[in-house]
């Protein structure tokens, strides 16, 4: 698998990837992003399990490998979250960009573990920062933080500094200062 | 925390043993929780976090420029292509460019620290396994290295050299003797490395056919760099999606099939030769002027002459230091080849001077979660062997 070594660039081809997507479900594709030269397929929330299955198993497209699952917290626009996901065709040396458009009141998604055992700790990593639950997913417990970590630091409306009662200059050398 | 291996309850057959987070072999703060059966490992569950430092949410306080810094303490053995990915990652989201002579100095560099990278990873994985002697070789030739990123940045480790748009600083005056010593002399020391190793018997009985993984299980779980290749999975992003000019460099990219420690320690020792190649091509196309950063007035710092005499570089300068520039609306995701395997960053902006979001794909954290599927039915002796040959660097994990 993907033994031969290809030198000359991947050229991305947005339409192959929406159209293949859209001849699976007329409904899969609400939109195309074409950033710098980069493809973004937005797909309805309901559908990105078997958007993602599809990606894997359609011949043309062959997107073996979930390089990487990330989030864009928007707040306060709605829906707030978006959920990035990178997918890499090792054979055909071609990148594609899934999203989905996730809201604060609800923030639930499919999980692609059972599409990707690698989409495991990524998943897990985007639940611990940004409390987005993934329905299917085996095994969703915080990750990088302590277990009793109370909230999801990578939400913009978490401040930077943190939600701590930070005492008083007079507070903290009364209490350095009591024999 | 309180991460519990469910036991049979009364069960005297298995054993829960916590390995870390203070364990040599662990390469950092990595705890794992092994179940054991006599010294057969039935389950084992990483635990990290333990150096998570939140370096993402730092950034989106930081403007573009300042959080360049950060980025250096994630990986602290690759601090050049921390630098590389992010750099990018924002040209990309402006559609800059750096100049060849800029992309050409990138890559030297990033394949020195390749280099250097690998040798970290030798010697410490040889002393895990017993092997002292290859310890003190590796760090002899990687001080080497760091003389040379001290000579270029000023700074040993953490050299915040690569910058958006080019490099800091032009390289230093007889900057091209200490690393024409180094290309004539590291071929003969990777001989020696493998002369102590490749042949010999304990290191073949420790590693040989232990942490095997399939490359079919290796792509699902998101494998990638030395790992995926020693699989036979001729994955190498500087093929794949060729960035900073490596279209234009002659190399191989090395792959096993036998998917075992022993296969990833030849990829690795395989890759130390090639890079050599590489920094040799990239000697030769660096030519001794030429720009060292892109023009774009108002993102990329004015040069000092203009600075002094023209009144809008001035205007600029300030504007650059003090505001910083603003990218407009967009995402953008760029992958680069770290040592350890695919090394990305994703950056959204807002349009604002500092960052909306900005992810690092790390590949050691995707390597790490694949360690229970080595490391299970195998001895506990192997889990040294295992960690070791996954490459991992705590602070990239946990960033």
């Amino acid at each position: 698998m993907g033994l031969e070594i290809v030198t000359e660039s991947s050229s991305q081809n947005a339409n192959v990837v929406a159209d293949s997507l859209r001849s699976w479900n007329p409904n899969a594709v609400a939109e195309v992003i074409t950033f710098r030269g980069q493809t973004t397929i937005v797909v309805p929330r309901e559908l990105l399990r078997g958007a993602a299955e599809r990606c894997r198993d359609d011949q043309n497209l062959k997107f073996d490998l979930l390089s990487d699952t990330t989030c864009v917290d928007r707040y306060p626009a709605e829906p707030r979250f978006e959920l990035n996901y990178q997918l890499v065709s090792i054979s055909r040396r071609d990148r594609v960009s899934l999203r989905v458009r996730v809201s604060g009141d609800d923030p639930v998604v499919d999980s692609l573990v059972p599409v990707w055992p690698g989409a495991n700790w990524q998943e897990r990593e985007v639940f611990d920062l940004f409390g987005i639950r993934f329905t299917g997913h085996t095994d969703l417990r915080r990750i990088l933080l302590p277990d009793d970590f109370e909230g999801y630091p990578l939400r913009r409306d978490f401040p930077v500094e943190g939600f701590r009662d930070v005492p008083s200059t007079g507070e903290l050398f009364r209490k350095s200062s009591t024999p | 925390m309180t991460t519990t291996v469910e036991t049979a309850v009364g069960s005297t057959k298995t054993m829960v043993l916590n390995m870390g987070p203070q364990h040599p072999a662990t390469h950092g703060v990595l705890r794992i929780l092994l179940e054991l059966d006599g010294e057969t490992v039935v389950k084992a569950i990483p635990d990290l976090g333990y150096l998570h430092t939140g370096i993402e949410k730092s950034c989106e306080d930081k403007t573009y420029s300042q959080a360049i810094t950060l980025t250096d303490r994630m990986d602290y053995l690759n601090p050049l292509g921390n630098n590389l990915v992010y750099c990018l990652a924002v040209e990309k989201l402006l559609g800059l460019e750096a100049p060849k002579r800029a992309q050409y100095i990138r890559v030297m560099m990033a394949e020195l620290q390749r280099i250097s990278s690998h040798l970290v990873w030798l010697g410490t994985h040889a002393i895990d396994l017993g092997a002292m002697s290859v310890f003190l070789y590796c760090f002899r030739e990687r001080e080497d290295i760091l003389k040379i990123f001290e000579m270029f940045a000023g700074q040993r480790m953490m050299t915040s050299y690569i910058r958006i748009g080019g490099v800091a600083l032009d390289p230093p005056a007889g900057w091209r003797q200490p690393v024409e010593r180094f290309l004539k002399m590291m071929p003969s020391r990777v001989d020696e490395y493998e002369t102590l190793l490749t042949e010999n018997r304990i290191w073949m009985a420790r590693t040989q056919g232990v942490g095997y993984i399939s490359p079919e299980d290796a792509v699902a779980w998101s494998m990638t760099g030395p790992m995926l290749r020693a699989a036979g999975v001729a994955y190498d992003i500087r093929k794949a999606f060729p960035y900073s000019s490596y279209e234009e460099f002659d190399f191989n990219v090395v792959t096993r099939t036998e998917s075992d420690c022993y296969a990833r320690y030849l990829v690795r020792v395989g890759e130390i030769r090639e890079s050599l190649k590489i920094v040799k091509q990239a000697f030769d196309k660096i030519t001794d002027d030429g720009p060292i950063k892109a023009e774009a007035p108002g993102i990329i710092p004015p040069q000092r002459e203009k600075m002094k005499t023209e009144m809008e570089a001035l205007i600029y300068h300030f504007k650059i230091f003090t505001e910083g520039f603003s990218p407009a609306p967009g995402e953008a995701y760029v992958a680069v080849e770290s040592p350890r395997g695919e090394l990305g960053c994703f950056i959204a902006s807002d349009g604002s001077p500092k960052p909306l979001r900005a992810h690092f794909r790390s590949p050691s954290y995707n390597n790490l979660q694949a360690l229970p599927k080595l490391v299970e039915g195998q001895l506990i002796s192997d889990v040294i062997a295992c960690i070791g040959t996954t490459d991992i660097v705590l602070g990239e994990v946990d960033r």
